[in-house]
């Protein structure tokens, strides 16, 4: 809309502020709390300017974790948490685009079953199938290992799907062309299909690393070996484990850090990712 | 460089169609042979029968000496031109042409050559580094070319390609496709349905209907005797007058019917035989009102209704002539003009 209307652009920029200004506050007062030393917060009055104690708090959380409540320092978790979502998001992907490789190009026997199956799936997450998943897991000696951490999640229904519909609006004369130009399956996958799904990956990889790194239940039920644990579930441990009071600076301070990598990777792919989302270049 | 000769071909589709049924044609080495017909006329299908697209469930194709029934595209030895192009956009024009040189494990300086010849001919040469987006339809439409080009086939098999592009380009390219492929001598199978690319292309027509093919023969040969009632109306434009033996006979107005063969009972006139001045010479002579003048630039088309009997014909007479909507007019037909046809079956019967 062109409209010029300063009653009304005064009103959306207003409403619009106060959007971001909900969305911003929490993320604030976490960024401020981290950086407080302990006893601030005991005085039930939360502050909101940031404190002197940042640089010791994060220090003391990346290296040293907090023992006492049986938290290994966050640096591990964090490469654990960033292999595991890593696992997930390659897996995924590799798993999905071969599958709807096949479903579209391949015409094989109970392939529209097939289909549907993987289909199905989608109304069957981690969550309801996680008692059969958890036995399956540990009969395979999965249990505190990488494995076990991103297997059961790396089947994605909804990547198939859409790679399959991706793949669908490839011209079906592109096909042809690449089997007069003499390429085999194998080819075409590889120099056609591959670079033109570039962009849906990328958006893809966005999505799925952010799922995969904000896992929380799945973790917490097979990794009882503190080498193994992720961010998201040592957040949950810091403020439950111990006796004493959960010490939320450092709590604060590990919540600042699982934040960041997601937010980096939408840094990076931003442009990559909103191509794949509304580019249809063919 | 090859022959191709089609053997019974035929295409059954699962579902028991008929797409194309026992299509015999033999092709010279060089020739150009256009497959024409209205759409659902099985052209299309019988192009991707002898590129491979399509399998082959009657009869037998071969390409030179060799048998390619069960060939895959790439092993058949022909290159083809699609209707949408079919680039691979994430490609250089460079590497759209390279690309099947390429799979077919090609020396580099080799590929390099046949790239740049290519360019060279289809002046594309300025292009080869950009992506096939930034390029408009005509340059496309190059780039699909040289693709073929490149690969130099035994035969080239174009699939409608100028459909896409607008009609002053159309023209343009057509010429361009024509002189290439005479320089080039390579076989060449042009499926269209715009009847005009066709009669200015073919150096052979092949015109198919209902996946049979009506008539196969040089443009001039279909143009002047066409075989049946469905080719007579489908080449030529504006389309071949149909009149029926008994309005004419019936009306009385028509004298020399009887040169005709006896069987006769539909008489094709094409609009431009049709002569306003009376003759003697032996032939037909119709009388009618005039119902619309169309002026088409050097040309006019006359819309007559016949006397009597009503019946619509259509005349095409050079420039704009000076004459009033109803004017009575009087055409003459030569005998040679008159294409006498069995309705029934709608084959030709001199």
């Amino acid at each position: 809309m062109v409209e010029n209307r300063p009653l009304g652009n005064l009103l959306s920029h207003i409403i619009l502020i106060f959007g971001v200004a909900l969305v911003v506050f929490p993320v604030w007062v976490a960024i401020v709390a981290s950086t407080h030393p302990p006893g601030t917060f005991v005085r039930g009055v939360m502050p909101l300017l940031p404190g002197p104690n940042g640089w010791e708090n994060y220090r003391t959380i990346l290296l040293e974790g907090r023992s006492r409540a049986g938290t290994p320092p966050v640096i591990g978790m964090m490469w654990n948490s960033f292999v595991m979502a890593m696992c997930i998001t390659l897996g995924k992907l590799a798993i999905s685009i071969i599958s709807a490789f096949a479903i579209v190009y391949f015409r094989f026997p109970f392939r529209i079953f097939f289909f549907w199956i993987i289909f199905v799936t989608l109304m069957l997450p981690v969550e309801v199938r996680i008692v059969p998943t958890f036995q399956v897991v540990a009969d395979l000696g999965m249990l505190n290992s990488f494995a076990g951490l991103s297997i059961p999640l790396i089947a994605s229904a909804t990547a198939t799907f859409l790679f399959r519909q991706f793949f669908m609006t490839i011209p079906e004369e592109m096909l042809e062309a690449a089997r007069v130009d003499g390429a085999g399956p194998f080819k075409f996958f590889k120099d056609i299909l591959l670079p033109l799904s570039i962009t849906n990956i990328a958006a893809l990889f966005v999505i799925m690393f952010i799922y995969g790194w904000n896992q929380y239940l799945w973790p917490l039920l097979i990794t009882t070996d503190p080498e193994y644990f992720t961010i998201v579930m040592g957040i949950q441990r810091m403020v439950t484990g111990g006796d004493s009071e959960p010490l939320w600076h450092l709590v604060m301070a590990t919540v600042v850090l699982a934040a960041l990598p997601p937010v980096l990777v939408i840094l990076f792919m931003q442009r990559l990712f909103v191509k794949g989302l509304t580019e249809t270049e063919k | 460089m090859a022959t191709m000769t089609l053997e019974n071909i035929s295409k059954t589709y699962a579902g028991g169609v008929q797409a194309v049924s026992d299509v015999n044609l033999d092709i010279k080495d060089g020739e150009f042979i256009v497959l024409v017909g209205p759409s659902g006329c099985g052209k299309s299908t019988l192009l991707r029968m002898v590129a491979g697209l399509e399998t082959i469930t009657g009869g037998t194709l071969k390409i030179g000496d060799r048998v390619v029934n069960d060939l895959e595209p790439a092993d058949r030895d022909i290159a083809m031109v699609f209707q949408n192009y079919a680039l691979y956009p994430h490609m250089t024009v460079y590497n759209n042409l390279a690309y099947g040189l390429r799979n077919r494990r090609m020396p580099k300086d080799e590929i390099d050559r046949r790239v740049q010849e290519a360019a060279a001919m289809l002046e594309i040469g300025a292009y080869l580094d950009r992506k096939p987006r930034a390029l408009s339809g005509g340059q496309r439409q190059r780039v699909a070319m040289g693709r073929a080009l490149v690969r130099e086939p035994a035969a080239f098999l174009f699939d409608e390609p100028l459909s896409n592009l607008d009609a002053k380009l159309r023209v343009q390219m057509r010429v361009e496709i024509r002189q290439l492929q005479r320089r080039l001598r390579t076989t060449s199978l042009y499926v269209t349905h715009d009847q005009l690319e066709a009669m200015t292309m073919a150096d052979r027509l092949v015109v198919l209907n209902g996946g049979v093919i009506e008539q196969v023969g040089t443009p001039m040969q279909v143009y002047s005797r066409p075989a049946s009632t469905f080719v007579a109306g489908f080449i030529g434009s504006p389309a071949m007058n149909m009149l029926p033996m008994d309005t004419l006979r019936a009306e009385r107005h028509a004298e020399g019917l009887s040169l005709l063969p006896g069987r006769t009972d539909l008489v094709g006139i094409r609009p431009d035989d049709l002569r306003l001045e009376p003759s003697d010479a032996p032939g037909l002579t119709l009388h009618g009102r005039l119902a619309l003048l169309e002026p088409a630039g050097a040309e006019s088309h006359l819309h007559v209704h016949l006397d009597g009997s009503d019946q619509p014909i259509t005349l095409r007479v050079p420039g704009v002539p000076e004459m009033a909507d109803g004017a009575m007019l009087t055409m003459h037909a030569a005998r040679e003009a008159l294409h006498p046809f069995d309705a029934a079956t709608g084959k030709r019967l001199d």
